[in-house]
């Protein structure tokens, strides 16, 4: 019997030929993030320990990104906690504000993360890196503590789910649009425990960046890893930041999935999530007059160049609506720069939004754009629960950088085509 | 390890927002993160809960971001087990690596009620409902977790590990 690209990727780190899902087995990690949130409370666990040294400094990434540049004291205060720890260990992958960017964008970028990889980070948005082609997954803080102290992680191998995407994507309908209506339709326990393997020609001719956008995305329906088979495209992205060697995996044809399933796409709209769930979707067409008092284009689903491309486009010329705020965030400091030079953020400006520094900031509801209660926000980011960004009164709705352009300039979630002509 | 507590009964898809909102994940200190335990999805039950209590939720029970932080507050809070029809794959892990008990039961989600009492039998995964008699069968720990809860969590166990080595 045939291995999956998941599969195979966990058999061979865990020096394995062979594994069967449900199979637990110990591995071997290659890369081991935390961030500010997270990585304070894994120092901890490791003191007690009582080590001098970490397994292998550079396999360790750490990226303050949630509350920084820090909001208060307490948050400095754990922001401190990560450098010093960095310091004192020899992490060359520490990211200070500066050099910070959202970690699920900063790492692919920085080149360390590679296909082939497997990646266990202390933030349940890891498997973003699955785009690569790599196993990469959400841990707690103590699975952090105990990888930086061993080099290794156990896991429960999972069985895989293939999702096949077929037909032409529609206009101003992208992997945002793809994966929440995949939520919808499988729920946001759908894949738990499960592989969510994404494949079809729509993936095949899918850019990099809205890959990322979809791996990002499997947590939400439960999903410990979301993976697309590395190709041209990826290695077209990988190649000029390598760091590293890295290896290509692709599922076996006699793999064996416990699931199939097929989208036709032609005929998709753009998806808005409705609150207070990921699953909650509608048709942007059903979601159309729903009055928002902020907009939030950013975040590790969607702060990325094409992102900012896509809401440049809609913005052009064009004013936001005078009852409304737009925030938007670039991933990283790159990003940032690039958006700079392509005149993306002065399109920006010059509408009326907002533009901030890299940070995970309000999709948490953490800082840099709180919603008061009763207040609406249309957001790119990836959660919509009670109170995620801010009073728990507060609503979010979830869709992708084109329509949230659009709804920041009528005041109303509206489809993208009705503004772009 | 066997105890007996009163129940706080939650529904499905109660997410790791809802168990500690972000706005408290600057600091990582249990007693801190008790105060605003589950405040999201009951905003009094930090100031009932006592300790021994026990949470019995529906399907998913800590989906969302990947905190600690979530089975830390519940621990913190004195809550010595939380029963629910299934967990979202991170927090199972979390409490695993942290020490937090926990069982999966369909059959005691239904049944139990609000305020019941109810004892619970880990090593066995059997849960006894006081009020009506009912008893209800979870599966119990595989032996791999149940070594690392012997041993207070994943710290111990590869502390324990290098010893043996
Ligand atoms: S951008 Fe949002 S979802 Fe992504 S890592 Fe930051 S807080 Fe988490």
């Amino acid at each position: 019997m045939g291995m999956t690209i998941s599969q195979k990727i966990l058999a061979y780190h865990a020096g394995k030929k062979h594994v069967e899902p449900g199979e637990l087995i110990n591995c071997r990690v290659d890369v081991i993030l935390g961030n500010d949130v997270t990585s304070p409370v894994a120092i901890s666990e490791f003191a007690r320990l009582g080590l001098d040294k970490v397994h292998d400094p550079d396999s360790i990434v750490l990226v303050p990104d949630h509350f920084t540049p820090n909001k208060d004291i307490k948050s400095a205060e754990q922001a401190k906690i990560v450098r010093d720890f960095a310091r004192r260990f020899g992490i060359k992958y520490y990211f200070d504000v500066g050099q910070m960017g959202i970690e699920h964008c900063l790492l692919p970028e920085q080149g360390l993360v590679l296909p082939g990889d497997l990646i266990i980070g202390a933030d349940s948005h890891t498997c973003t890196y699955g785009a690569l082609g790599a196993f990469a997954t959400g841990v707690g803080s103590t699975d952090m503590a105990a990888a930086m102290a061993t080099g290794e992680a156990w896991f429960k191998v999972p069985d895989s789910i293939k999702f096949i995407y077929y037909g032409t994507l529609p206009q101003w309908v992208g992997g945002k649009d793809l994966i929440l209506h995949t939520i919808g339709d499988i729920g946001v326990d759908g894949a738990r425990y499960m592989s969510m393997e994404f494949t079809g020609e729509v993936i095949d001719n899918l850019s990099i960046d809205n890959r990322f956008t979809m791996a990002n995305m499997a947590i939400e329906a439960g999903g410990k890893n979301g993976i697309i088979a590395p190709d041209d495209i990826t290695l077209a992205y990988v190649q000029s930041r390598a760091q590293r060697p890295y290896q290509i995996y692709k599922s076996d044809e006699d793999a064996e999935y416990a699931e199939i399933r097929e989208y036709d796409v032609s005929k998709l709209e753009p998806v808005v999530a409705f609150p207070h769930l990921p699953e909650n979707t509608r048709p942007v067409s059903e979601a159309a007059d729903i009055q928002i008092d902020q907009v939030v284009i950013g975040s590790c689903t969607n702060g990325r160049i094409e992102d900012l491309q896509v809401a440049a486009t809609i913005l052009k010329g064009k004013k936001v609506h005078p009852e409304l705020r737009v925030i938007i965030l670039p991933g990283t400091q790159q990003i940032y720069l690039e958006a700079l030079r392509k005149g993306f953020i002065e399109t920006f400006i010059e509408a009326g939004c907002a533009v901030s520094t890299p940070t995970c900031g309000p999709c948490l509801g953490g800082h840099m754009g709180i919603l008061a209660k009763g207040e609406k926000a249309l957001s790119t980011t990836n959660r919509n629960f009670v109170g995620r960004m801010g009073h728990p009164e507060s609503e979010v709705y979830l869709a992708s950088p084109a329509v949230a352009a659009a709804s920041a300039i009528t005041g109303r979630i509206t489809p993208p085509q009705e503004v772009v002509r | 390890m066997k105890f007996t507590g009163r129940v706080h009964k939650f529904g499905a898809d109660i997410d790791t927002d809802a168990i500690i909102p972000a706005r408290y994940l600057n600091t990582s200190d249990p007693a801190e993160l008790a105060k605003h335990c589950m405040e999201d999805a009951d905003p009094s039950f930090p100031q009932k809960v006592q300790a021994g209590d026990i949470i019995v939720a529906g399907k998913n029970f800590g989906c969302g971001s990947s905190r600690e932080h979530a089975p830390i507050a519940i621990k913190g809070a004195g809550v010595a087990c939380v029963i629910a029809s299934s967990f979202a794959r991170i927090f199972y892990r979390n409490s695993v690596n942290i020490g937090l008990p926990i069982l999966e039961c369909e059959e005691a989600v239904q049944a139990i009620e609000e305020g019941d009492n109810i004892q619970v039998d880990l090593e066995k995964g059997e849960i006894v409902n006081l009020r009506t008699g009912e008893t209800y069968q979870a599966a119990p720990f595989p032996e791999f977790m149940q070594d690392i809860m012997a041993q207070g969590g994943l710290i111990g166990y590869v502390q324990h590990k290098k010893i043996k080595q």
